[in-house]
């Protein structure tokens, strides 16, 4: 029955071209977040990543970099092009993050945020009359900045990726990275994936989405080398007769898209080039649906009925499901 | 070059010297000879040995070992383990001793270094100086109490010199609690900012950041130590690169416990694909200044500001608050004093007496007055 040749051509193939197209006319959108303490080059990294100006710092006019003394999430949004593809991109900044004396519950914002965007998304999907492209605010991807301190994960980042994780994809990243040797590197990361397995906290790619075979293959040697050892840059520098990114220091130029200086490259593959739209696949696929699943069975069971607040994390809202769904 | 050279044995003389004006005399027909002096004291130091307690803290990862292994060519911290992430989770700031004896051309040093394992570490660091503040003014009672006992021949002195804080590169400036640190602490022992690892900065982030501490030192009135004035009659090169020294703090340093070869040579450094980090090149970190500064030039005066400043503005406080428990003490009847105090001179004893009446008048004053407002209230 099945696998008969087909006689003639049908021009099924086609269909790509025309998704294709209106991919293009519509254009996506793409909402990533940048989380760890000031001074870590999150928006230069952000600038860099998408060879554009596209950070808070450099689009707010009265921007200062100081220190803020609560964790308040501010967003930006830009759409770039590239060969006629349109995208809106929005960074959303978490200034605040691990800056404070006592870091407690830092992260509470930044759950309360990411469930909000969940909960918009939901309440729009639930309308009788629908928009016909619902708009996305839900964050695709969380960049989790780390120091290079060479020894392993703090407290701090253990409690945010562990909670975060359940939510959101972390990409963590090894800031500022061009203040380890090549050995001390490689030892970090191997130390940082050791703690990140012992505390049970998966982040992106998480092994049990991956789809098949050649998913997992791709996804295994990503696995084997996160958290990426980043540098960041917006200057460049002529280098062998070159212009390249990089930082000048008197003992040399980092130059910052050089595989063999820093993984800001695989980095740029990994959010942009190969994975960005299996980032939003598996927030909408997995992270949504289980946001929505936790929120109707929670609330009331009628079609349109659905109790105002956003779910906090972990925490149960009062309202019982009165009749089975 | 060699003036370079010069100036720095000139910088080890001072090593010697007490602070204030070493003492000149002119050579002439009057001479007695009290001039080798500084000889004899130099000759009694050697034979006796010099010891010095550096402190260090800063959050884990800030490179502490490795600058200290550096500045004093030891390694000291070989058998150290790291903490994993859940250990470190409930890990509380320690307090750690290191000591180890170094000799140099005949010369002795007790070098014992303090550590602060924990601290800035946790999710909450609110008072996470307390351990250490507590450390510090530990060590001063100690010696309060030896100074004040009966048998002053070998009193060991455990009082901090100096204490090393390491700023991370990373941020903008001073963090909250870099601040609050420094506070708990500049009354307390001398303060050397450090800006770690500081290879992750180009010469330009470097400026930019040692200006903004530097300012925000002023701002929040933290008083890190000082380096003293020169003598008015050094010469005008000395005073110049007195001056350069004072202007590149806060030191911008880089450690390494490894040697690489670099420009044919073989130095400590730390080797990248995209160069090579010399430690002692002055072009490429200030870890040179801080060690000329920190061991050859103001070691000794780092002790006697610590003898002489920290220490007694301690004392001070202790008496103070001895004398008014005492006065306390006093008016319930109970017996014992707190320290075993020395036996005060006629003089202090009546100084002691005026300020207990003093309190006691005042404690009625306030008594009056809370009645007086008491009633206006009825």
């Amino acid at each position: 029955m099945g696998g008969r040749d087909l006689f003639g051509y049908v021009g099924i193939e086609a269909v790509l071209d025309q998704m294709r197209r209106k991919t293009m006319k519509a254009g996506f959108e793409f909402n990533i977040m940048v989380v760890g303490q000031s001074g870590l080059g999150k928006s230069t990294l952000v600038n860099t990543l998408f060879k554009s100006k596209v950070s808070r710092k450099s689009c707010t006019p009265s921007y200062e970099e100081k220190i803020s003394r609560t964790v308040h999430l501010k967003s930006v949004s830009h759409i770039i092009e590239e060969k006629g593809v349109k995208m809106r991109l929005t960074v959303i900044d978490t200034p605040g993050f691990g800056d404070q004396i006592n870091n407690e519950n830092c992260w509470d914002p930044i759950v309360k945020y990411i469930n909000e965007q969940y909960e918009k998304y939901l309440t729009e999907e639930l309308h009788i009359t629908r928009k016909r492209r619902i708009p996305d605010t839900r964050v695709h991807c969380c960049v989790y900045f780390l120091p290079a301190t060479g020894h392993r994960l703090r407290p701090i980042d253990v409690e945010f990726m562990k909670r975060l994780g359940k939510i959101v994809s972390i990409v963590p990243v090894i800031a500022k990275a061009d203040t380890l040797t090549m050995d001390e590197r490689l030892d970090f990361k191997q130390r940082i994936r050791q703690d990140l397995q012992a505390s049970g906290i998966r982040v992106y790619p998480q092994k049990e989405y991956d789809e098949d075979v050649e998913d997992r293959i791709r996804n295994d040697k990503i696995r084997e080398n996160i958290p990426f050892a980043v540098v960041g840059t917006d200057k460049e520098h002529q280098v062998n007769g070159n212009k390249v990114l990089g930082r000048k220091t008197k003992w040399g130029i980092i130059e910052v898209e050089n595989v063999a200086h820093c993984e800001f490259a695989n980095l740029r593959d990994l959010l942009v080039r190969s994975h960005l739209q299996d980032l939003k696949d598996v927030t909408h696929y997995i992270h949504y649906e289980t946001y929505r699943v936790r929120r109707l069975n929670e609330s009331n069971a009628s079609v349109s009925g659905l109790s105002a607040l956003p779910l906090e994390n972990g925490i149960t809202e009062k309202y019982e499901a009165q009749s089975q769904l | 070059g060699m003036d370079a050279i010069m100036l720095q044995e000139k910088l080890v003389e001072r090593l010697l010297c007490a602070r204030g004006r070493t003492m000149r005399q002119k050579v002439d027909k009057q001479y007695v000879g009290f001039a080798t002096l500084p000889n004899q004291v130099h000759r009694k130091s050697v034979k006796k040995g010099f010891d010095f307690t550096l402190m260090v803290a800063g959050e884990s990862g800030l490179g502490k070992s490795t600058l200290v292994n550096s500045l004093f060519l030891t390694d000291l911290y070989k058998d150290r383990k790291l903490l994993n992430a859940e250990e470190r989770i409930s890990q509380t700031v320690e307090i750690t001793k290191h000591t180890v004896d170094i000799e140099e051309k005949g010369v002795k040093l007790k070098l014992t270094i303090v550590d602060t394992p924990g601290f800035g570490d946790a999710v909450n660091n609110n008072e996470c100086w307390k351990p250490i503040t507590d450390y510090i003014d530990q060590q001063f009672e100690q010696y309060f109490r030896d100074e004040s006992g009966l048998n002053r021949k070998n009193i060991l002195d455990n009082r901090v010199h100096c204490c090393l804080y390491f700023i991370p590169p990373f941020g903008h400036g001073l963090r909250p609690v870099d601040v609050e640190f420094m506070k708990a602490l500049h009354e307390r022992v001398n303060i050397i900012a450090l800006i770690a690892k500081a290879d992750c900065l180009t010469p330009n982030e470097t400026k930019k950041l040692k200006d903004r501490v530097r300012d925000e030192i002023e701002r929040f009135g933290i008083k890190v130590y000082q380096f003293p004035e020169c003598d008015s009659d050094e010469d005008e090169e000395f005073k110049q690169m007195d001056k350069e020294l004072k202007e590149c703090t806060p030191f911008a340093v880089i450690g390494s416990n490894t040697v690489v070869e670099a420009r044919g040579q073989r130095v400590r450094g730390r080797l990248y694909p995209w160069g090579i980090v010399e430690v002692e090149n002055q072009s490429h970190c200030d870890f040179v200044k801080l060690r000329n500064m920190l061991i050859r030039s103001h070691m000794h005066d780092l002790k006697d500001v610590t003898c002489d400043v920290h220490y007694e503005n301690y004392r001070a406080h202790c008496i103070q608050q001895m004398t008014s428990k005492l006065a306390q003490d006093n008016r319930m009847d109970s017996s014992i004093p707190i320290l075993p105090l020395p036996t005060p001179d006629a003089e202090t004893e009546r100084l002691i007496k005026m300020k207990d009446e003093e309190l006691k008048r005042m404690q009625e004053m306030l008594e009056k007055m809370q009645q007086q407002m008491h009633e206006k209230d009825q």
